[in-house]
């Protein structure tokens, strides 16, 4: 036996004539936060769907916490939980009944119920709203009510599909620390984003989704490192001399001069090569001044892996920023 | 598992309960249906009707009094025909993917929604038979309180299983559809003719053949059958036209009623499996 929790063999899934998901294949294993980073359109709710069995399989395989998707989806439906993209929250209903709804549809017993909501509330910060409708919850409680919902029935993997779409940056933050909480807590989730710094952030490994086929995956670091493009910046005593020093090692791919000091492209992990470089430029007996390694973002490793930047993204590029500036 | 449509129930009583325009209104509309339709037809069909002799011993009621039934069945149908646009506007606002998406199954669904729809009907029907008693309708007349207990658990019978039918019908109907404005007018559609081709309003006797045959296997018609049957008696004379009916005939009339509510629940249970919610 395998450590996966979700194993997936090449799934395809065809709306009409439209190829939606193209043999995708990947793993999960237990305890991780494993993300599909794609744009819109790449097929990711469709994979979702089709594991929490709202889409029938049309081709290929997907067993769950060890049950088969297409054969069991009954004893799936019991081991997941889910936050669906859109809110999927009746306006009309207090916080309580959403949660004490979801339960009873899982067949909870009273007791269950009722200590799980009052850990859940507890857990999202929403013991306030316990008797609010949903629909005076602004858009960060209604994720996190959300949240719990999916956490209710104590699932062993947890879907959230976008889970920070259209939220303010600093909901994202907290909503982003839930899903590390519950995380901790043991329970695997599986996540889709189209935000670079939402996969970069949470994720134990990604796989990059375009056009309904996985271009790669790997953990954020691999990712970023198989782009061999880190860039060392460097301020030293004597530049001219520096330049010529390590010019020559296999590692360096080029040199620019900068206004002050250079700035040097590895090929390879640049973590590694980085104390090999100032060893040997302090042999020689120049001092090293400032030192900086800048590793390639979420976005580049999109743009090498799919040849272009992740579709309509004006909007989320500048939120991006909001939120790296916070951090 | 077994008590999952309990809960489909609950939250439908929230909801219902919860809008409280809808719940008023919904409780209004037919007690101004007899105040003012009802009322104003009794007080010219009596006039007209007062004419035509009825035989010695004959028991005669007023127009009031027949349309009474007419009112609770209408009501039942008005509700029980809008009692499925739930799942449009679950499927619509994607509530439905939580509850399609658990391990409930679907079949607890339709019958959660199909009860708590039945317990809308019990409500109104309450609040018509008593403020049409208030306005002069004539129901257990002359009954012992024993009997009107049994009139009551028989007129409840023929509601529940016509509202049944009626729900789940309405639920097949509104899994299938996209819009809200298209569920609106098939239901239009239908309430007319189930309505007018009934004796609801007035005697089938003299209709053309193919009404009458057609108000012959409306359920509704057969509703009120057994509504009068419990409410007034079994042998009365309304609008000059003789009433009769013998227990086996208001036992075929539930029987058919039964026999609709199986049928469209078949219906229902099949659109269900067949929806795909994403």
């Amino acid at each position: 036996m395998s450590d996966a929790i979700i194993e997936v063999r090449n799934l395809s899934h065809w709306y009409g004539h439209i190829k939606a998901v193209d043999s995708v294949q990947f793993e999960v294993k237990k305890g991780e936060i494993f993300s599909f980073l794609g744009p819109n359109g790449a097929g990711k709710s469709t994979v979702i769907n089709i594991l929490i069995t709202l889409l029938p399989i049309q081709h290929g395989e997907a067993r769950i916490a060890g049950y088969d998707v297409a054969r069991d989806p009954e004893k799936v439906r019991d081991s997941i939980g889910i936050v669906f993209q859109e809110t999927t929250l009746d306006r009309d209903m207090t916080v309580y009944e959403i949660l004490e709804f979801h339960g009873r549809l899982y067949s909870m017993s009273k007791d269950s119920r009722r200590t799980r909501i009052d850990e859940l509330l507890t857990l999202v910060e929403l013991e306030a709203k316990r008797n609010t409708l949903t629909k005076h919850l602004s858009g960060g409680m209604k994720r996190r009510l959300e949240i719990a919902r999916g956490l209710m029935t104590r699932p062993t993997i947890l879907f959230l599909d976008e889970p920070t779409l259209g939220l303010d940056p600093q909901t994202r933050l907290k909503t982003w620390e839930y899903i590390k909480m519950v995380n901790a807590d043991g329970t695997t989730i599986f996540l889709t984003t189209h935000y670079m710094d939402e996969a970069d952030h949470l994720s134990d490994r990604i796989s990059i989704i375009d056009r309904g086929k996985i271009i790669t995956s790997g953990t954020p670091w691999d990712l970023k490192n198989r782009l061999g493009e880190d860039v060392i910046y460097m301020e030293t005593t004597d530049d001219k001399r520096t330049e010529a020093l390590i010019g020559k090692e296999t590692e360096v791919r080029s040199i620019k001069r900068k206004e002050r000091g250079i700035s040097v492209m590895i090929q390879g992990d640049g973590t590694r090569v980085l104390p090999a470089l100032m060893e040997k430029v302090r042999e020689a007996g120049i001092g090293v001044e400032a030192v900086n390694l800048k590793k390639p973002s979420m976005d580049d490793v999109f743009v090498h892996y799919t040849g272009r930047q992740i579709r309509d993204e004006g909007l989320v590029q500048s939120v991006t920023k909001q939120v790296a500036g916070k951090e | 598992m077994q008590k999952g449509f309990l809960t489909v129930y609950w939250r439908d009583m929230i909801r219902f309960f919860r809008y409280k325009s809808l719940l008023f209104s919904s409780l209004l509309q037919p007690a101004l249906w007899l105040a003012f339709f009802g009322v104003a037809m009794a007080s010219n069909f009596d006039r007209y009707t007062s004419g035509i002799p009825v035989p010695p011993g004959g028991f005669s009621i007023g127009y009031l009094t027949f349309m009474g039934a007419g009112m609770i069945a209408m009501t039942t149908l008005f509700t029980s025909l809008y009692g499925g646009i739930i799942f449009l506007f679950d499927k619509n606002w994607g509530l439905m993917r939580e509850i399609i998406a658990s391990p409930l199954p679907r079949t607890h669904i339709i019958i959660g929604v199909g009860l708590s729809g039945v317990t809308k009907s019990f409500i109104q029907v309450i609040i018509i038979t008593i403020f049409g008693i208030l306005l002069g309708v004539q129901f257990f007349l002359g009954y012992p309180p024993l009997q009107i207990g049994i009139a009551l658990i028989g007129i409840f019978a023929f509601v529940g299983i016509f509202a049944l039918g009626f729900i789940f019908f309405s639920s097949a109907i509104a899994i299938s559809m996209e819009s809200p404005e298209g569920l609106q007018g098939v239901i239009t559609l239908l309430t007319m003719p189930l309505f007018f081709v009934s004796n609801a309003l007035y005697p089938i006797d003299s209709f053309p053949s193919f009404l009458k045959a057609f108000s012959g296997i409306n359920p509704l018609t057969h509703m009120i059958s057994g509504i009068r049957y419990f409410a007034i008696g079994s042998d009365f004379y309304a609008l000059g036209t003789h009433y009769f009916n013998t227990p086996p005939q208001i036992v075929s009339s539930f029987m058919g009623l039964v026999v609709f509510a199986v049928v469209t629940f078949l219906l229902a249970r099949w659109r269900f499996s067949k929806v795909v919610v994403t």
